[in-house]
């Protein structure tokens, strides 16, 4: 009877909320953002690849015979194609000068090409002056270079079969691989949205508070049934703009990616329930954190206080998201275990799981374990509220305040 | 009304802030369907006491039943409340706004919004059913809050300082329909520090001081605990006739002022005849609800309730 009247006034109280907000003009920027980040990626990524574009590999002025400059750029060549995709330092020639020294400082100086460091020596004995660090990538590089080339002068042609390469579908390793992709693409999605969204809950009590709308709330409805009724409507409020989101995203993704989703790796789960559980577990995470936002915000009495709060709260999802992401690639490692059962985690933990492990049973119980606990976190945040807003019931006393009291 | 039944039931209510203790001890009994009225100076712990009986906040300790039940909130379908600090959603329109209150209560927000474009439009505010409330003046906006207070049809209704904020002409309306209510059997129950609207509308009071019961009952008991006041002006300056005269009396003007002494009217007009006063004009008064609250609540409370609101003269 209690729960029944629990939920039939938070269901007024939401749809109130979610009626004021989706009615409201503010919800077509709140539809809008995620166009903004989109916009501002493609605007900085345009200026990233110019920059990358005209940036150049910095150089290292070889002082010496052909020959060895042949030989080093050989071997820097094979070394840029094992590394593809890292930048491998540039080999430039000089012939050697009348006086070294001063060849050396006049190279060093100039500024037409970024010189890291001039070779003297040859391949023989070879000493590399400038701004480099001893162990540093420049050091490493040039070293194997060096050693490569004192190979290739000493036996031009080894004697010996090429690697024969044989392409298989995949092996256990890839699998691996691929799910931690999709545990990690998963997570970073239900990330980025509930830090989006949940950090509103935070401000949902200031508006009733402000307008005194609080006492006629407070007088009529259970406070668990405020807090329930708002968090959904904020749930929904949330859904609403996720399915549109989604609906626009589709056909950009559909379009960057070759194959949309498919160019993910399958989940373990496969993509029909990984799809399903992904909203569920978005829900369940929103619930839970936002109960905890909810319960931290209602506490706050001016929009100044729910602002201050916003930086420590995202800090706080964070080290949420930090937590859980360790648990990928081993879901049966106790990071994982702990990650799932930690109630606030158990979300992004779990969808994680569901890319990489191919059971039903634990997301059942996982579910169960999360309503469970959004349950017990509004109920802390109920009372919170009742006993240090609405000044209710006995005053909380610490232990040291109690013994002044006596 | 129905003595036997009483809408609220409070023993013993205490409720601590820290270390004040704002209520101590309240005990109150509401007959159903009585206007019953919360008298006390700001501070007085009125809308604490309230707040307590609706369930907005637990006591610290001692019991209370509201419509029969222990559990405020059990009640709260059957209860309307008007709180001290008016509070509305601005974007929403008058209808909707009566219409929530009252699904707030239970009522289906159809059925709510039907009742509150009726009661709109009986209340003046026909042309403002759809219009938001930020749009309202403030006497408008506290008429769409009472509205929702009652849309659902409630039992008991309880007002916190109703009629502050309100013009005169507001506040006979608000008279008007607190008697409406009344006499179609519902409880109204209502806190202000003016006296004359208790005076006025109510038939039994509590006067609360310093977070005590100082007393209650029926009006007229209160106004009882004084005796009458006399009036008298007399030709004769001086002569037998004044030693039925108390001590305490007052003279101001060629006008005595004193109580009704114990034996009664009888035995002061045979005295004051046959001492040759010579009346001239004598009037014995009945003692207001002010008075009776300055007896009771002391001269401090009363100072502070005048202080803060025209103190109306007793009927």
């Amino acid at each position: 009877m209690k729960m029944k009247r629990i939920i039939g006034s938070a269901f007024v109280i939401a749809r109130r909320d979610f009626t004021a907000t989706v009615m409201s003009k503010a919800f077509l920027l709140f539809l809008l953002g995620p166009l903004f980040p989109v916009l501002m990626g493609a605007a900085f990524g345009g200026i990233g690849a110019k920059i990358e574009q005209e940036s150049r590999a910095p150089v290292v002025i070889v002082v010496g015979s052909e020959e060895d400059l042949s030989r080093l750029v050989h071997a820097r060549d094979r070394l840029a194609s094992a590394v593809r995709g890292q930048r491998v330092i540039g080999l430039v020639h000089a012939k050697p000068g009348a006086d070294p020294k001063a060849q050396r400082e006049a190279l060093l100086k100039q500024e037409s090409t970024p010189v890291l460091g001039v070779l003297e020596g040859g391949i023989e004995r070879p000493l590399l002056t400038g701004a480099v660090t001893a162990e540093g990538s420049t050091v490493h590089q040039l070293r194997w270079m060096i050693d490569d080339a004192r190979r290739t002068a000493l036996m031009p042609d080894v004697p010996g079969r090429p690697l024969l390469v044989r392409v298989t579908e995949k092996s256990a390793g890839t699998v691996a691989t691929g799910r931690a992709l999709t545990a990690r693409a998963g997570q970073a999605l239900l990330f980025f949205l509930t830090l989006l969204l949940a950090g509103m809950v935070l401000s949902q009590l200031i508006e009733e508070k402000s307008n005194k709308v609080i006492e006629i709330l407070a007088a009529a409805v259970p406070v668990d049934a405020i807090f329930l009724g708002k968090l959904f409507a904020m749930l929904a409020m949330s859904l609403v703009g996720i399915a549109l989101w989604t609906a626009a995203g589709a056909g950009a993704i559909a379009l960057w990616a070759e194959h949309g989703l498919g160019s993910l790796p399958t989940p373990a789960v496969g993509w029909p329930v990984f799809l399903t559980l992904a909203p569920v577990y978005f829900a369940m995470s929103y619930l839970l954190i936002g109960a905890v936002f909810l319960g931290i915000g209602a506490q706050a009495s001016t929009v100044r206080e729910v602002q201050t709060l916003s930086m420590p709260v995202t800090m706080a999802q964070l080290a949420l998201f930090a937590f859980a992401s360790l648990g990928v690639g081993n879901p049966n490692g106790s990071e994982a275990i702990a990650a799932a059962v930690f109630p606030l985690s158990s979300p992004f933990a779990m969808l994680g799981r569901a890319a990489e492990q191919a059971a039903i049973w634990p997301h059942v119980l996982a579910l169960l374990w999360q309503a469970l606990w959004v349950a017990i976190i509004l109920h802390i945040a109920a009372g919170l509220f009742r006993r240090s807003v609405l000044k209710s019931g006995k005053t909380f006393r610490w232990p040291w305040q109690r013994a002044r009291a006596s | 009304m129905n003595a036997g039944n009483p809408a609220i039931l409070a023993r013993d209510l205490v409720k601590m802030f820290g270390d004040t203790r704002a209520v101590d001890g309240v005990s109150l009994a509401v007959p159903e369907g009585s206007i019953y009225g919360v008298l006390g100076p700001n501070g007085a712990g009125k809308t604490t006491c309230l707040r307590m009986l609706l369930g907005i906040i637990d006591p610290s300790s001692g019991e209370r039943m509201l419509l029969g039940r222990t559990s405020p909130l059990d009640a709260a379908h059957e209860v309307g409340y008007l709180p001290e600090e008016r509070g509305l959603y601005p974007a929403m329109s008058c209808v909707e706004a009566i219409a929530f209150m009252g699904a707030l209560r239970g009522l289906p927000l159809r059925e709510g919004r039907k009742r509150g474009a009726e009661l709109l439009e009986a209340h003046g505010l026909g042309d403002w059913v759809k219009k938001p409330i930020r749009t309202l003046s403030k006497g408008m906006a506290q008429t769409v809050q009472l509205l929702g207070t009652i849309v659902h049809r409630p039992r008991l209704i309880v007002l916190d300082e109703p009629f502050s904020g309100l013009d005169a002409i507001n506040q006979g309306k608000l008279e008007a329909l607190i008697r409406r209510q009344a006499a179609e059997g519902v409880t109204v129950v209502f806190s202000t520090h003016v006296i004359a609207h208790a005076e006025r509308l109510c038939e039994r009071i509590a006067i609360i001081a310093a977070g005590r019961v100082a007393f209650e009952g029926a009006v007229d008991e209160a106004r009882g605990r004084l005796r009458p006041i006399v009036h008298l002006r007399t030709r004769s300056a001086d002569g037998p006739w004044r030693a039925a005269i108390p001590d305490d009396a007052r003279e101001a003007g060629g006008e005595w002022v004193f109580e009704l002494p114990s034996g009664g009217p009888e035995p002061l007009l045979k005295a004051l005849i046959d001492g040759g006063a010579g009346i001239e004009t004598l009037s014995i008064e009945r003692p207001g609800l002010h008075d009776a609250f300055v007896a009771i609540a002391g001269e401090a409370a009363a100072r502070e309730m005048g202080g803060s609101e025209p103190v109306v003269e007793a009927a």
